[in-house]
């Protein structure tokens, strides 16, 4: 019974987020913010449906009170949270970024359970706490009006932060990442993320001038090279590659994308002589199997994982994901394509590109370059680390040990994501309801492309 | 709440003005004297001459991110499309521990269809597997204990892998039933396994034959071997046992001085560095060459007198051989040999060893003359030898070998089929053809005139490889033999049996004899 139950709902559950998938783009259509309330209806229902059944066979397989326990809690923190941000912020917060912020924790809820109990419940802890100081996000971005013009309040705490954990950094799989406090060992580099956003929106909205650029970039550059120097480069690299795009919204000029690949092959370049740890990375990149006891280890039980589960999956508890080393973390995408099968996979990652677009339509609706430019700055974070993640799992690109936004077990991460989430809701609140006489031809614009 | 919507509402006003119009205020660390002097002239100039469209920049990005994700998922497609089933077939896998106890192991089959290797459940349920032909088909078909080998160990997750139909699959969930694995149909032929087995007889050696078009392995014998049914409970005699080499399956692992096989290559070196007149070169034998202190004797000290290059070839003589060797480019030879797949990976997906060839521009006199004969550290496998014999039946064109044909479902239905392919070019056309006309010689009037076949016409390489310093050595044959468009490439290795003349060629024809006859 338990095996047919598990065989049912390994299908039913592609099903549903085929259609929660499907959804996510209906939603994105057209240019106002919530645009299609049917599909936002049936995600929200799908979501929990998929909850039920992924919970109703933890349990079959587990058979411990706790796991009900935590199944309700879930259900009651998915409800309310949700209800008070709807009834708090009315018609005016993105109802599919929501969406998707639900779907993605709860995705996690799953995999974590599955993979561990004790991770799962202490991330669920950390995202309760966190939601709570998250429903006063989006106001203070909409009242406080001197966020825009606190500049070198960002840039420097931020390079404090990260200054402080190259000195009393802990070692951590090779980087130094993150510091204890308490029992807590915590991430300041995914704080700084927001931080750094922030300053450079701050810096570069005022004005574009060569000069201007040219402190922006010492200043990025600060950010960057304080994280090679902790070996974190993954972070380093999404710091990289924010900044530049950045950069280019701000200034619409080639020449300075142009330059920063340049100048990133060459530091890419330099970190591969220089760090052994992206060497070992690169190695396992190219060719795991011959490396396979050592180096490549990881990344082949990743693979393995992969494609044992095939497209439709091993079934939740039918396949051995707790092979792959630090799977809660920089594989848990690895762990969920092996039980819930590879169109799953793909249509997480369709999640999570859909989420991008969001942020994306947000940044483009609101018509101050400030806000403009953070919006698309977090989008830039959000998928240059779900790329990372995602890409280094599948063995698309070198693994840099980096965490899937909302998904994968980690406190800093995670509280960190929903604020960066809590803050886009913030700046979409924060659209004029009608927009500005100057502006119409820009919207057209992007409306014919999409 | 009510409230709470008015007081947004009211708020936007203020706010936007202040949010659009950054370059009314002013940073005064910052900005330039000018906009300080005028800040308004600032914003006009932002805003109306070099007005920027922001949000176009940010699509120009967002269809770049766009196009990522989607080679993401590109990628992952083509992992689970093509690479998977590859990948996850490896023994790092832990996951066959669970596929064995859902799935019931698929069976092994002969091309004809004849069963080699299945599953069958004993009357206390525990399970077996059985191998009806015994010993015939050991190491090409393996073993499923003690770390797998051959075949079972290759195709292992395609036989615990299910495609049955959905539907049997649900009611197999219903009923507490294992899934069918599914079968692989090999291109393994019974008819010429058992030839090639008797044709080593009780000897020690290997026997591989291939299909040169397709790449097919229609027979791979190793000997001594092992009786596939048993090797559980004869597993601890075995290894336990001193010199016991039963489960080395020499055919694809078995490293061997080539012997006179390797002219072959030193004469396609010597063609090459003599494109237009190699057929003028000529050699008085005396039985032996001497070089300063070192020599190299003809076998049995014969003596060939006077011989043009493919009298040489023919009759495989050693003076003459050193005396081609020692005019070559070390550079070129030893690149030569690289391509024809020394020191690098066979094009193979089982395990095998590898070649291996150590001349170099530093190498001496007496290394060079031993080496180009055959003899020196050279090693390589009867696998290497069948490709090269293999590549010039093709036209100089290596089809990439493989055993399995085709994997089944439970119901006969084919899951995936395995398409020939090309591997590699080893020579030209004319260099194929030109090999060929040298490796007919041999069959014709030189050292494998027990060839010679009315039902076939047979090309080839007799050796005869030293390996201790006491005159031992073994008898190996690499060649083919055509008929039409029928074609077969064999390569024989017998240990410790003298001349390749003697042995190996006879045992050739006996596997030649049976293809062409059917």
């Amino acid at each position: 019974m338990t095996a047919i139950l598990t065989a049912m709902a390994k299908y039913a559950l592609i099903l549903l987020i085929v259609f929660y998938t499907y959804c996510s783009f209906m939603v994105l259509r057209g240019n106002k913010v919530n645009s299609n309330p049917a599909a936002l209806r049936l995600q929200s229902a799908i979501m929990y449906m998929i909850h039920f059944i992924a919970y109703t066979i933890i349990f079959i397989n587990v058979k411990e009170k706790k796991i009900i326990v935590l199944y309700l809690a879930q259900v009651l923190y998915f409800s309310i949270t949700k209800g008070i941000f709807l009834l708090t912020y009315r018609k005016k917060i993105s109802k599919a970024l929501l969406n998707n912020m639900y779907m993605l924790l709860c995705i996690g809820f799953i995999a974590l359970t599955r993979l561990s109990y004790e991770n799962a419940y202490k991330q669920f802890i950390i995202v309760t706490a966190t939601t709570i100081i998250c429903f006063f996000i989006p106001v203070l971005i909409k009242i406080l009006k001197n966020i825009p013009y606190l500049t070198w309040l960002y840039c420097i705490a931020g390079i404090v932060m990260l200054g402080v954990v190259l000195v009393m950094g802990r070692i951590t799989y090779g980087a130094k990442i993150s510091i204890n406090v308490g029992f807590f060992a915590f991430q300041p580099s995914e704080f700084v993320k927001i931080l750094y956003v922030l300053f450079l929106a701050a810096f570069l909205s005022k004005s574009q001038s060569f000069k201007r650029i040219v402190i922006s970039g010492v200043f990025a550059g600060m950010h960057v090279i304080i994280l090679v120097f902790s070996s974190d480069l993954g972070s380093a690299l999404i710091f990289f590659v924010v900044y530049v795009a950045m950069l280019y919204v701000a200034t619409g000029q080639l020449l300075w994308v142009g330059c920063g690949f340049a100048g990133g092959t060459v530091a890419s370049l330099i970190a591969y002589r220089l760090f052994s740890h992206v060497r070992i990375r690169v190695l396992a990149f190219r060719d795991p199997w011959s490396v396979i006891d050592n180096e490549g280890y990881q990344v082949a039980q990743s693979l393995f994982a992969i494609g044992t589960g095939g497209w439709l999956g091993m079934g939740l508890y039918k396949g051995l994901p707790t092979s792959i080393p630090v799977v809660t973390q920089d594989f848990i995408f690895s762990a969920i394509a092996e039980e819930l099968g590879g169109f799953f996979a793909i249509s997480l990652i369709l999640i999570c590109l859909s989420t991008f677009l969001i942020y994306i339509k947000i940044a483009m609706l609101h018509p101050g370059l400030f806000y403009k430019l953070v919006a698309f700055g977090m989008a830039v974070t959000y998928t240059v680390q779900t790329v990372l993640t995602i890409g280094g799992a599948i063995k698309f690109i070198p693994s840099t040990g980096v965490t899937l936004p909302l998904v994968s077990y980690g406190g800093s991460s995670v509280l960190c994501t929903l604020i960066t989430f809590a803050i886009i809701q913030g700046i979409c609140i924060s659209i004029p309801s009608q927009p500005e006489k100057t502006k119409p031809e820009d919207e057209e614009d992007y409306d014919d492309e999409e | 709440m009510k409230n709470n919507e008015d007081f947004f509402d009211d708020s936007f006003e203020i706010l936007d003005e202040s949010l659009i119009d950054y370059s009314d205020r002013e940073e005064r660390d910052i900005e330039s004297e000018e906009v300080r002097q005028n800040p308004k002239k600032q914003s006009e100039i932002k805003r109306t001459p070099k007005k920027k469209n922001f949000n176009r920049f940010i699509l120009n990005q967002t269809i770049l991110f766009t196009i990522l994700f989607l080679g993401m998922i590109g990628y992952l497609v083509y992992f689970e499309y093509k690479d998977a089933d590859e990948v996850i077939n490896n023994n790092y896998n832990k996951r066959q521990t669970i596929l064995d106890k859902s799935v019931y192991r698929g069976e092994i089959r002969a091309s004809n269809g004849e069963v080699l290797a299945k599953s069958i459940t004993n009357e206390d349920g525990s399970k077996s597997r059985i191998y009806p032909y015994g010993d015939l088909f050991a190491h090409a078909v393996g073993y499923n204990c003690n770390g797998k080998a051959g075949l079972e160990l290759a195709a292992n997750f395609k036989l615990l892998t299910s495609n049955a139909g959905l539907l049997l699959q649900i009611k197999d969930d219903l009923f507490g039933n294992q899934h069918p694995g599914d079968s692989v149909i090999t291109t393994l032929d019974v008819n010429l396994q058992q030839s090639a087995y008797s044709a080593i007889g009780n000897n020690k050696g290997a026997i591989i034959a291939i299909d040169p078009a397709t790449g097919k392995i229609l027979t791979m014998v190793s000997k001594p071997d092992f009786d596939p049914n048993t090797i559980e409970s004869d597993w601890d005699y075995i290894v336990s046992e001193e010199g016991n080499t039963c489960l080395l399956n020499r055919a694809t692992n078995g490293l061997y001085p080539p012997g006179s096989t390797f002219k072959v290559f030193t004469l396609l070196e010597y063609i090459h560095e003599h494109p237009g007149d190699y057929s003028n070169y000529s050699f008085d034998c005396s039985g032996t060459l001497t070089r300063g202190e070192y020599s190299i004797d003809c076998y049995n000290r014969n003596v060939h007198g006077h011989e043009s290059l493919i009298d040489s070839f023919a009759y495989s003589c050693n003076s003459s051989f050193a005396n081609i060797g020692l005019t070559l480019d070390m550079t070129q030879y030893k690149h030569l040999c690289k391509d024809l797949l020394f020191n690098s990976n066979l094009p193979f997906s089982m395990t095998y060893a590898k070649s291996d060839f150590e001349l170099n521009e530093k190498s001496s006199t007496f290394e060079i003359m031993q080496t180009v004969i055959g003899q020196g550290k050279t090693q390589v496998t009867p696998l290497h030898l069948s490709l090269i014999a293999s590549a010039v039946a093709n036209n100089g064109v290596l089809m990439r070998p493989y055993m399995i044909d085709h994997v089944e479902n439970v119901d006969g239905r084919t899951v995936k089929q395995y398409e020939s392919e090309k591997a590699k070019t080893l020579f030209s056309a004319e260099e194929a053809k030109t090999l060929s006309e040298f490796m007919g010689a041999v069959v014709s009037y030189g050292t494998g005139t027990k060839l010679q076949s009315s039902e076939y016409d047979a090309y080839g390489k007799t050796g005869t490889a030293q390996f201790d310093s006491s005159d031992n050595s073994h008898s190996l044959f690499m060649g083919y033999a055509e008929n039409g468009t029928k074609k077969l490439a064999i390569c024989v290795v017998m240990e410790d049996m003298p001349a390749g003349s003697t042995w190996a060629v006879p045992a050739a024809r006996e596997v030649f004899d049976t293809y062409f006859a059917s």
